[in-house]
């Protein structure tokens, strides 16, 4: 869409601002051993991540990674301890304005000027960001429309509810075209319908050419949109790669989901002992089995379970997803407070 | 075509966004309007109640002598001064820290509104309304001016010494808003720092005077010691009142009242203050986003 095409107007008539010569070359975000102490307590330490431009970026972790914390530091909203961070090749600390130009922040927790109309909440920003009134009353409607807003443009900001906020933020975000979107938990709080809209949303955004870096609890639905996640944990990351790459690297290799008739209790000691089994979790009617064997084994397995005698109503195979990453990785990882 | 864009920048350097920002959500609080007509209300029943008072004791009703207009000419020079030190820390100590608590000042941070705009913005917003609130009571003074014995240049010195005032509590203000987390805190510390101005340089004042007449005898009272009362707001503004106050206090120990003082003790305020309010500014300013030390050490 036209869209797309100013985003790469912008690019290029800012590549003489840039303090790198070669603009295919400077990654959109580059972090280097970056590191936030908060007194004595370390959120970071010595965080390595680098984005490429256009790509969209999952960020995943458990509650207290410190995935807000890093999303800020990129914001320019803290100064990091050590280390450092760029978006598009200007360090958050010594370019600070810069780098303001080129983000669109949307925080994790967000309040709205209540007395303010939809618009008038996108012309203030708009404004701050010293977007020409004239060129406001263009843009702010498109905005509007993108997020789906637009019969709300004259409600009063207070009467929004959480998802109309979280969506009119996300235009706020956007108001001077940004390159880079850092976007912390933008579907917390929100229905199934509106994390959808938001999704959609979002794939449009990308489909525009921004770059994208997202953090999320909800993972299935990061799958589907993200190009590459970073798992972090105690402030590091512990894996980076495309989805695929990391589910690998994990060896969560096929999830079984075994229905029995009966016995499921033993049905789970038994699983447990058998080979390539790496994680069991039982509910009310089967047993999911994470498995790390190929189809032979899991013929194997099969007949293992049959000449035992357990009754089987049905066995299937389950697509491995984020979910599952997310909890084969932070496994056990919750007692460090 | 020319013209108008001139017209334009002019329009965006007098009023920011932040600014208008301010102006437009203050003045659709209803809160603004029982604020000004709660404090018109105070001054003029003061007005009123005095004048009543006067009368009783004068019996005269038709008229009014110079002496007596002068009178509550200071008397509701100090309440005005009362209700504008009273209300300064309450407008200006929330303006940082009520946003980051309504969670919006990050957002606002992350645009392209540089710190200055912002901590100056947001002064000067809180502050209008209270200029325009000092300035809805000159009818009431008229009343009292019209009666004699107050000069107009005492009026206007008298209205921009609130000025001055209002800006030192807000810097404060601001500046707690901007350092303390809690705007309860920061309102807190602003009322502290505004009774100090008060009462705090006052007691220092008399208590070394008393001191210094302990060591040295009677009379002799060092010079330095009364300039500690050109800290103290009230003191400044009554040297305007009455001019010869200065000399008396200057010269009260020496004896000599041959000569003016150099200054005058709402002169000494203003540039005692004026340093500190530009620090404090100056400080919110810093403070305002985290300090960005250069990393790679
Ligand atoms: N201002 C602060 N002062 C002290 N500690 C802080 C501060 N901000 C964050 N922390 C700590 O840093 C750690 C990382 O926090 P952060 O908000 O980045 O986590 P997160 O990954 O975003 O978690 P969540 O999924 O719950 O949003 C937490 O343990 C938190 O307590
Ligand atoms: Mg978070």
């Amino acid at each position: 869409m036209n869209k797309a095409e100013q985003t790469e107007i912008k690019v290029e008539q800012e590549a003489g601002v840039s303090p790198e010569q070669d603009q295919g070359a400077v990654p959109m975000i580059e972090i280097k051993g970056l590191s936030k102490s908060f007194g004595s307590f370390h959120a970071l330490k010595s965080l390595d991540l680098t984005i490429a431009r256009g790509k969209v970026f999952g960020f995943v972790g458990p509650n207290g990674a410190g995935k807000s914390t890093t999303m800020s530091i990129l914001a320019t909203l803290l100064s990091p301890s050590s280390g450092y961070a760029k978006v598009d090749g200007f360090d958050v600390t010594k370019h600070p304005a810069e780098v303001r130009k080129r983000i669109g922040y949307m925080p994790d927790f967000f309040g709205v000027y209540d007395q303010f109309k939809a618009v008038e909440y996108l012309h203030f920003y708009g404004a701050s960001y010293g977007i020409p009134k004239k060129e406001r009353e263009e843009l702010i409607p498109q905005l509007l429309e993108l997020v789906n807003l637009s019969d709300k443009r004259d409600a009063y900001v207070d009467t929004l509810s959480r998802g109309m906020k979280q969506r009119l933020c996300l235009a706020r975000c956007l108001v001077h075209d940004p390159d880079l979107l850092i976007l912390d938990e933008p579907a917390s709080g929100l229905d199934p319908r509106a994390r959808i809209e938001m999704r959609e949303i979002l794939l449009e955004l990308k489909a525009m050419g921004k770059t994208i870096i997202i953090s999320s609890h909800i993972l299935p639905e990061l799958a589907e949109m993200v190009d590459e996640i970073g798992v972090i944990e105690h402030g590091q990351m512990i894996a980076q790669g495309n989805v695929s790459e990391i589910q690998n690297r994990l060896r969560v290799k096929r999830i079984l989901y075994i229905r029995l008739l009966e016995r499921l209790e033993e049905a789970e000691q038994f699983l447990q002992e058998q080979p390539h089994v790496t994680r069991l979790m039982r509910d009310e009617r089967g047993i999911h089995v994470h498995f790390s064997g190929q189809d032979l084994e899991q013929a194997e397995l099969i007949s293992e379970l049959i000449a035992a005698g357990y009754r089987i109503i049905s066995f299937s195979e389950g697509q491995t997803n984020l979910e599952d990453v997310f909890l084969e990785i932070t496994r056990g990882g919750d007692g460090f407070e | 075509m020319r013209n108008d864009t001139v017209s334009k920048d002019w329009r965006s350097k007098l009023i920011n966004p932040v600014l208008d920002k301010e102006f437009r959500l203050r003045m659709r609080t209803p809160r603004t309007m029982w604020t000004l007509l709660a404090y018109l209300f105070a001054i003029g029943l003061f007005a009123l109640s005095s004048i009543y008072l006067l009368n009783m004791s004068s019996g005269n009703a038709a008229s009014f002598n110079p002496s007596e207009s002068r009178m509550l000419f200071y008397f509701l020079s100090f309440v005005q001064l009362g209700l504008i030190s009273f209300m300064a820390p309450g407008l200006t100590a929330g303006v940082i820290s009520g946003e980051r608590e309504r969670q919006t000042l990050n957002l606002l941070l992350t645009t392209q509104q540089s710190s200055t705009t912002i901590i100056l913005s947001k002064l000067l917003s809180s502050l209008s309304f209270m200029i325009l609130i000092v300035i809805s009571t000159l009818p009431v003074y008229s009343m009292v001016f019209l009666f004699g014995g107050i000069s107009p240049a005492q009026l206007l010195l008298i209205f921009f010494f609130y000025l001055f005032l209002m800006i030192v509590i807000g810097a404060f203000g601001i500046l707690f808003s901007t350092i303390v987390k809690r705007t309860m805190i920061a309102v807190i510390l602003t009322y502290g720092v505004t009774l100090f101005l008060y009462a705090g340089t006052a007691l220092i004042g008399y208590v070394a005077i008393m001191v210094s007449m302990q060591v040295s005898g009677s009379s002799a009272s060092n010079e330095w010691i009364v300039h500690i009362f050109s800290w103290n707001p009230a003191v400044a503004m009554y040297s305007i009142l009455d001019p010869n106050i200065t000399r008396e206090i200057v010269y009260s120990g020496s004896g000599s009242t041959a000569s003016e003082p150099f200054l005058q003790l709402w002169q000494e305020f203003m540039l005692i203050y004026l340093v500190l309010a530009a620090l404090a500014i100056w400080l919110s300013i810093r403070y305002l986003r985290p300090r960005m030390k250069q990393s790679g050490k």
